[in-house]
């Protein structure tokens, strides 16, 4: 029941986030460790579903980490929130990762079917996430089949738009519209602004 | 070119789903067009909630990793914005500049170093946007500061206007642009030195601003600017729009 107070609230998933991140800034490390608890799983999650590797995801979580405590101080509340800074840095850094590897190599089939069973965060955040991503599922059950895929495709696979359209053998300008129409309802569905 | 395609892309964008060069491309755009930069924020942050969602614990040696690590790497100062803090005439020395010096840096600045449209753009790209945005402007200045600089202007169809300074000791141009009509995606203006009868490609530009041409003046003759595809073209594949005879 508690779920109704959230669905529809921006604001509640980091109260006082961009205050530890002012702190960090000022160079506190203890503040960092605070901001650590709080994005770690979001990050490491997210890196691995785009990139399947438990290893390399370590790896590049701990970039996103890095960058994070460089770029602190550049960090502008009134351009979005913590979270949502934290976890574009996030994705573009699994994206360049796979970007990467793809350029050097055709992209490692095997690491890429293998299956990983997110292991959520048995601490506090626990039931945030977990409401979390049930919205996350209603929303996205609320998109066409073609935006859905689409959308699915692009951020947690990391493909390019022209790849989502050419495993969806769609057009290219479809796919690039359904992305951004995809996205506006989910937008609206889960009540974000920026 | 309708609104609907110029945003097209943001959803694409805020997933990282663009491939480099649209990528480069729709962040020029975004520069010049608050709405979609607006846009693009709330659809990143749409991704965002998308990414949280998946969240899973890392293992628990990464914490240590992170802390030990980040004790040894500096921190960067706050922002340090290219597009706002472009040169401005405080000092005597400054001030005594010609108007178009102080207008080709900030010209130069905005075109290039631009003001970041949001955060994590900022973050990764702003200390070598100012850097380059730094060397441009130096670049530029040696051209237009020059004891034999002379210039040019040309106006091409619907108000395009385009002054060419060119220095022959310095053995380089410097190209300006007002009114530019806006291209649709996939094309770029090119610039040409005329050496005789040849044209050799001289830079790219997509939008209004000053650039330091591509390449030495030497014996060049003249200047020109076409419609090309985007990357340009080895040699010119249209008309035209201006051309200017440089002075000897």
């Amino acid at each position: 029941m508690r779920e109704f107070a959230r669905i529809g609230g921006s604001s509640h998933r980091e109260p006082d986030l961009s205050e530890v991140v002012a702190q960090v800034a000022g160079g506190d490390q203890d503040a960092f460790a605070t901001l650590y608890d709080s994005i770690a799983g979001p990050v490491f999650g997210l890196v691995l579903r785009v990139l399947r590797d438990p290893a390399q995801s370590e790896e590049v979580a701990q970039e996103v980490m890095v960058e994070v405590w460089r770029h602190a101080a550049r960090f502008r509340p009134e351009q979005g929130s913590v979270m949502a800074w934290v976890m574009t840095m996030a994705h573009r850094r699994a994206v360049d990762r796979v970007r990467s590897e793809q350029a050097a190599t055709e992209r490692d089939r095997r690491s890429a079917r293998r299956e990983h069973t997110p292991a959520y965060d048995q601490v506090s955040e626990e039931v945030t996430v977990r409401l979390e991503s049930e919205q996350v599922r209603r929303c996205l059950q609320s998109l066409t089949e073609l935006q859905k895929q689409a959308v699915t495709l692009a951020y947690y696979h990391g493909y390019t738009y022209r790849e989502v359209a050419a495993s969806l053998s769609a057009p290219l300008g479809t796919v690039k519209t359904r992305l951004r129409d995809g996205l506006i309802r989910l937008r609206d569905c889960m009540g974000v602004n920026a | 070119m309708n609104e609907e395609h110029l945003h097209a892309p943001s959803g694409a964008y805020a997933l990282d789903a663009l491939p480099d060069d649209e990528r480069d491309e729709f962040e020029r755009h975004l520069r010049d067009c608050p709405a979609c930069a607006q846009e693009v924020r709330e659809l990143s942050a749409t991704a965002a909630r998308l990414g949280s969602a998946v969240a899973s614990a890392p293992p628990a040696a990464l914490k240590e990793q992170v802390l030990s690590r980040i004790s040894t790497v500096r921190q960067l100062p706050p922002t340090f914005l290219p597009g706002v803090s472009a040169p401005q005439p405080t000092s005597g020395r400054m001030g005594r500049l010609p108007r178009l010096v102080l207008a080709a840096c900030v010209a130069a600045a905005t075109a290039f170093g631009g003001v970041a449209v949001w955060q994590h753009q900022e973050a990764w790209q702003a200390e070598e946007q100012a850097q380059r945005a730094e060397q441009r402007a130096a670049d530029m200045a040696r051209v237009l500061v020059a004891p034999d600089a002379r210039t040019v202007t040309a106006s091409g169809k619907g108000g395009a206007k385009a002054t060419v300074v060119v220095s022959r000791e310095e053995n380089s141009a410097v190209f300006l642009a007002s009114g530019l009509p806006e291209l649709p995606s996939g094309k770029t203006y090119q610039l040409w030195f005329a050496d005789g009868g040849k044209m050799r490609p001289a830079g790219l530009t997509r939008t209004d601003g000053g650039l330091v041409m591509e390449g030495d003046v030497d014996g060049a003759s003249g200047v020109g600017v076409t419609v090309e595809p985007a990357g340009g073209s080895p040699q010119p594949t249209s008309t035209p729009l201006m051309l200017m005879t440089l002075p000897a």
